[in-house]
């Protein structure tokens, strides 16, 4: 092991930005390493405690400082270049063998613009493979979708995150930002005070604890709500008329699905009581500034872009959207969820946000690249299917994994991991030696946040820039280099894979020119001056662009589209043989798979297993007390978890966070069934039944 | 294969719907050829609605079920503006109004019911509604109302039944002087009991409604009101005829089709003739009743699933029972049947606040909800509705279940001293009260102080109002 004390001999305190979810509070790393809450318009000065202990992962033992080869069965120590050399012949070999798309990349929300860039073009120019997806797909992947066909354009807040701070309503929808993004709240308070925070949520959570109104509907039923409360507002005569006229089209038909959805119908489809319909109507309308903010509740599921298609149509029909002071918008996850996905490691996406089916983006970006357009490959797979083929005799027989740990956040995960396993070649880079990396041939130990520069764009559209604060542990590349150092094994020419994040953003600064993410007018000049750059940055003299739609929607004629959607319900329903529902998601101690956060002694302490929370009744028939081990069973498969009884709980649904690993991961029994746009998977629906531990 | 070819008689809520459902599981009529035939001229449109209409809240626009070129665009041949008047049920031939025929391989009633208008004196003329006189049944009756009676004008319903007041609830918000005429000796007396309905009586008459019980109309006298049978007259501009339907079953049974308070149907929908269903409004299935809304779909998917073959062993089982009284400012859900005697093995809970107009009776068998009236509590009015539709074991806490969100447990108003030393105050840092007293006592005494050494309030802020009296009790006390 090499040693982690860092050589700095003074201390010299750097601005950065925290290394987890997507609102990147803004934080000073010291050259030490200590970490503390810097003041910024997002976070407020605010850190919580995932961002406080954050600077353990720099010198935890667990980091990975040396390549490992597997060899009889075993992961052993090697060297960079035999581990390269090794990676790149594979690859080469299963290439001639099986065809270009043998090999496959799979890419994370959490990567830095430039990293999601280069792996994007590695993949599309170096091995020319169309398999190539990311985590994103699990994430906000639905909102994506659903804001593109409403606005034309997705950027998960079109607007400041400081303009929700003057808002008398919000509505969160599926948002749990109290324990996923804590001082996010601190923007929540003026409408919560003034009665006006409405959250949708099955569960009682932190965030519905500090609700003025808490709707909670049965598990998949989020749609039929979002239509219920439309109806309500026609119905009352709450229609903001002149903007739908002015400003949208396609109300007629999003009202007639809405029509036979009257509060009182709804109520008995999600158990939120009629009244509770009409008041968020009525607050919504009578609000001088409201939002309506999607997150994972909603769009998590089989019919994930619809659902915020339907809250989306109800921000249309109360004039919010393109309104200063109002809106809709989505709570990107990942710490760079937004960026991630804009730049080109999604399976049907070209850098700036551009379409892969596109003639006239192919042709772009074909001569940014230098190569020839035909040259290109298509669209590939989503993430599951991706993951669903490997190893199959038509699928992938090569896997590369960058800042993702699909053998926890996968849905249905034990056949996720048996995919993994009939891998020829499974290759993660990676900081600590993940579930995922567990099972690779070969392991590339790299940087992370506080150890390199890089740029985030943050849950609102900005870009942040985070420099490197502390020397890394020897040994340890950063992902770039292993890109580069790949590509060139590859035999792509010497300057085609810059390894300098500045070079890099600089060459996505062009790829993105006239794009819809069009990040070109943005420089590490501008960002270490402080500049506060929305996307689109149109040039180096553009302003940046905080505030999206306020003239004009992104659709050619300039309007936003309501879209007509129905209420199908879950794709796996409770029945006699699984009577419960489960839903899962997060707990503010950890972030996605917990490969950081579960090596942190002070949160593993907090939260150190996986636990179902129930309600005590629907314990007590399943023969269990609170903190005896239940089994939760689907189709699928089981956890075994510690009951956690919650009085507030809803008794048909059970919660299980998806931290955790092994025996404990939630997603054992989650379902795979796929949104057919978004290819998001149903991880917040899936029947189980509860049993007692034998 | 030659489609099937389906007739439909009837466009409204249960026709409409079933021919939506048919081209959902058929889009392209490869299976199914449709004609739906509608009796009104304009298209099906929601009657669930109407109250809004009446109210002026909703344009009559806005209720209608299908778009312009519904017909068109989903391969359906619309008949509007006629009604079958012969069946043939040998030949499978239907004859409609205007001297056309019909062959059909399945023929569906969904022909709905009418009002059925009391035998007073002056109400009728010619088998038609005397002037000043209106149902509450149609877009055409919605559209009348709006013509004859200026806002505040003084309209009488007949009938204290759920259409009735609705009538009258959405009437009185148009601004107009309503009075309800009830014969029975409470209103809603098919759901309710008397002490529920005295509090609802109470609650109509905060919204300005007159109520007349134990009384019947015996004349009207156009221009004049309704005289009733004590000799009083009720003063009216208008009434609205909110008496009870009756199934429209005329020309089924004139084929010979079996029918009893409506056509007698099997789980299958079909009635007495192996070609001919029904559903909605005119069918009589021993699962549910009628005059709901809600067991007309779930029959025209179980019908759409079989006409189609895409689950030929769909069967219709029934629709609980839940009645919702659409009425502004008033909130009444009642459950199953609340007239049944809750028997020895029953549990039943009551609780009676007149005062606040909210009623709650709630009848248990095996931790199973079996009926219930609500008055006044929404929220626990939804929860309980659930649990008896999909036969959920009801939570224990029984008062829980009973008032819903009336009881929170506010755990904040905990005072400082109060709280254990393990009580969690700041969750984003995981920040007990005990930690924050050992931070106290070695030195950090301002609330910034303790945020320093302890992180609490530092991030989401929440907690700062308790780190703060926390602080201020340990000044006190130490």
């Amino acid at each position: 092991m090499t040693s982690m004390e860092s050589p700095a001999p003074i201390t010299e305190l750097t601005e950065s930005h925290c290394p987890y979810c997507a609102l990147q509070c803004a934080m000073t790393i010291s050259s030490a390493g200590a970490v503390s809450p810097r003041m910024f318009p997002t976070n407020q000065g605010g850190l919580c405690q995932k961002g406080w202990t954050s600077s353990g992962l720099l010198r935890s033992p667990a980091r990975l400082t040396t390549p490992l080869v597997r060899a009889r069965g075993m992961l052993r120590p090697a060297g960079w270049e035999e581990a390269l050399d090794l990676v790149a012949s594979r690859l080469t070999e299963i290439q001639a063998q099986h065809g270009r798309d043998a090999v496959a990349v799979f890419g994370g929300g959490g990567l830095t613009n430039e990293k999601a860039y280069l792996l994007g073009k590695f993949a599309r120019v170096a091995l020319r493979t169309s398999r190539i997806d990311y985590n994103g797909r699990f994430c906000m992947s639905s909102a994506a979708s659903a804001g593109l066909r409403a606005f034309g354009l997705d950027r998960g807040l079109p607007f400041p995150l400081t303009d929700l701070g003057e808002a008398d309503v919000v509505v969160l929808v599926g948002a749990n930002p109290a324990e996923t993004m804590p001082p996010f709240m601190r923007h929540l308070r003026r409408a919560a005070d003034g009665g006006g925070l409405v959250v949708v949520d099955p569960r009682r959570t932190l965030t519905a604890e500090s609700a003025s109104l808490h709707l909670a509907p049965a598990p998949g039923t989020d749609l039929a709500l979002a239509l219920g409360i439309l109806h309500s507002t026609v119905a009352d005569g709450l229609l903001d008329e002149n903007y739908v006229r002015r400003r949208t089209t396609g109300f007629a038909d999003a009202w007639r699905v809405a029509a036979a959805y009257w509060p009182e119908r709804v109520e008995r489809i999600t158990g939120v009581a009629a009244a509770d319909q009409r008041r968020v109507a009525d607050l919504i309308s009578t609000a001088r500034r409201a939002y309506v903010l999607t997150g994972r509740g909603a769009e998590q599921h089989a019919t994930g872009v619809d659902t915020v298609s339907a809250w989306i149509n109800l921000a249309l029909a109360h004039g919010l959207p393109g309104n200063f002071g109002s809106g809709y918008g989505c709570l990107t996850g990942q710490g760079n969820g937004q960026g991630g996905r804009e730049h080109g490691q999604k399976a049907d996406q070209l850098p700036g946000y551009r379409s892969i089916r596109d003639p006239q983006a192919r042709r772009h970006m074909a001569a940014v690249w230098g190569v020839r357009e035909e040259e290109l490959p298509g669209p590939g797979p989503s993430a599951y299917e991706l993951l669903d083929a490997l190893g199959t005799p038509e699928g992938p027989k090569a896997l590369l994994v960058f800042g993702s740990n699909p053998a926890v956040s996968a849905p249905r995960v034990a056949h996720v991991v048996d995919r993994l396993s009939t891998l020829d070649l499974l290759v993660t880079a990676d900081l600590v030696l993940s579930e995922t990396s567990a099972l690779a041939d070969v392991v590339f130990p790299v940087t992370q946040w506080a150890e390199e520069d890089g740029t985030m764009t943050n849950l609102e559209g900005r870009v942040l820039l985070r420099r490197r604060a502390v020397q890394p542990p020897e040994g340890v590349r950063t992902d770039l280099d292993v890109i580069a150092g790949l590509a060139h094994r590859l035999g792509a020419p010497g300057d085609r894979f810059p390894t300098d994040p500045e070079a890099v953003f600089a060459e996505l600064g062009a790829a993105s020119r006239g794009g819809a993410a069009d990040y070109s007018g943005v420089g590490y000049e501008r960002l270490k001056a402080g500049e506060a750059l929305y996307w689109p940055v149109r040039g180096e003299g553009h302003p940046g662009t905080p505030r999206l739609f306020t003239d004009s929607f992104a659709h050619p004629d300039g309007r936003a589209r309501f879209t007509a959607v129905d209420h199908t319900g879950p794709a796996e329903p409770a029945d006699d043989d699984y009577p419960l529902t489960a839903t899962t998601g997060r707990v503010l101690e950890h972030y996605q798979s917990g490969a950081q956060t579960r090596v942190i002694e002070e949160l593993k302490a907090a939260v150190g297993a996986v636990f179902v929370e129930v309600h005590p009744d629907t314990a007590a028939r399943a023969g269990l007390a609170d903190g005896e081990l239940g089994k939760v069973v689907s189709r699928r498969g089981e956890v075994v978890a510690r009951v956690r009884c919650v009085p507030s709980a809803r008794p048909d649904v059970v919660f299980l966070p998806f931290h955790f690993p092994g025996v404990q991961r939630a997603n054992l029994v989650t379902n795979p069934a796929l949104d057919p746009m978004s290819r998001m998977p149903e991880f917040k629906v899936c029947a189980v039944r509860l049993e007692a531990v034998a | 294969m030659r489609p099937r070819h389906v007739v439909v008689l009837g466009y409204g809520m249960a026709g409409a719907r079933l021919a939506d459902e048919i081209r959902r599981r058929d889009p392209d009529g490869e299976r199914v050829a449709l004609t739906v035939v509608g009796a009104e001229r304009h298209g099906a449109y929601n009657r669930v609605l109407l109250p809004s209409v009446v109210a002026g809240t909703m344009a009559a626009d806005s209720v209608r079920l299908h778009g312009e070129g519904w017909a068109r665009e989903h391969a359906v041949d619309l008949r509007l503006g006629v009604e079958a008047v012969d069946l043939d049920l040998r030949r499978g031939l239907v004859r409609l109004s205007d001297g056309s025929e019909l062959g059909y391989d399945t023929l569906v009633f969904a022909t709905g019911s009418r009002p059925r208008v009391p035998p007073v004196e002056g109400l009728s003329v010619d088998g038609g509604l005397t002037d000043g006189v209106v149902a509450f049944r149609t877009l055409d009756d919605c559209a009348r109302i709006e013509r004859t009676a200026s806002r505040g004008a003084r309209i009488a319903v007949l009938g204290g039944g759920l259409l009735g007041l609705e009538a009258a609830r959405a009437l009185a918000g148009r601004g107009n002087r309503v009075t309800v005429v009830h014969p029975a000796a409470h209103v809603l007396d098919r759901q309710l009991d008397a002490d529920a309905a005295a509090v609802l009586a109470a609650a109509l008459r905060d919204a300005g409604i007159e109520l007349r019980l134990r009384r019947t109309a015996a004349r009207y006298l156009s221009g004049d009101g309704v005289k009733l049978d004590d000799g009083s007259t009720v003063a009216a501009d208008l009434v609205v005829v909110c008496t009870g339907v009756r199934p429209d079953t005329a020309l089924a049974e004139r084929a010979g089709i079996e029918a009893e308070g409506g056509i007698v149907v099997n789980d299958e929908l079909r009635t007495s003739d192996v070609r001919v269903h029904a559903l909605g409004d005119c069918a009589r299935h021993p699962g549910t009743v009628t005059g709901l809304v809600q067991p007309a779909w779930d029959q025209a998917a179980v019908l759409a699933d079989l006409l189609t073959g895409a689950r030929p062993s769909a069967r219709y089982r029934g629709t609980s029972v839940v009645t919702r009284l659409k009425a502004s400012g008033v909130d009444l859900t009642t459950l199953g049947d609340s007239h049944v005697e809750p028997g020895a093995d029953a549990e039943v809970l009551r609780l009676h606040d007149p005062v606040r107009r909210r009623y709650a009776k709630l009848v248990l068998h095996d931790e199973r909800v079996s009926s219930a009236i609500m008055l006044g509590f929404p929220d626990a009015a939804a929860a309980l509705t659930h649990l008896y539709d999909r036969r959920l074991v009801a939570p224990s806490d029984r008062l829980a279940l009973l008032v819903g969100r009336a009881l929170p447990a506010n755990t904040r108003a905990l005072a400082a001293a109060d709280l254990p030393a393990s009580a969690v105050v700041c969750r984003c840092n995981s920040v007990s009260k005990g930690r924050l007293v050992t931070a106290w006592r070695s030195g950090s005494s301002t609330v910034d102080e303790l945020a320093a050494e302890t992180r609490a309030g530092t991030g989401c802020g929440g907690c700062a109002d308790t780190v703060r009296a926390i602080a201020d009790w340990l000044a006190r006390t130490a």
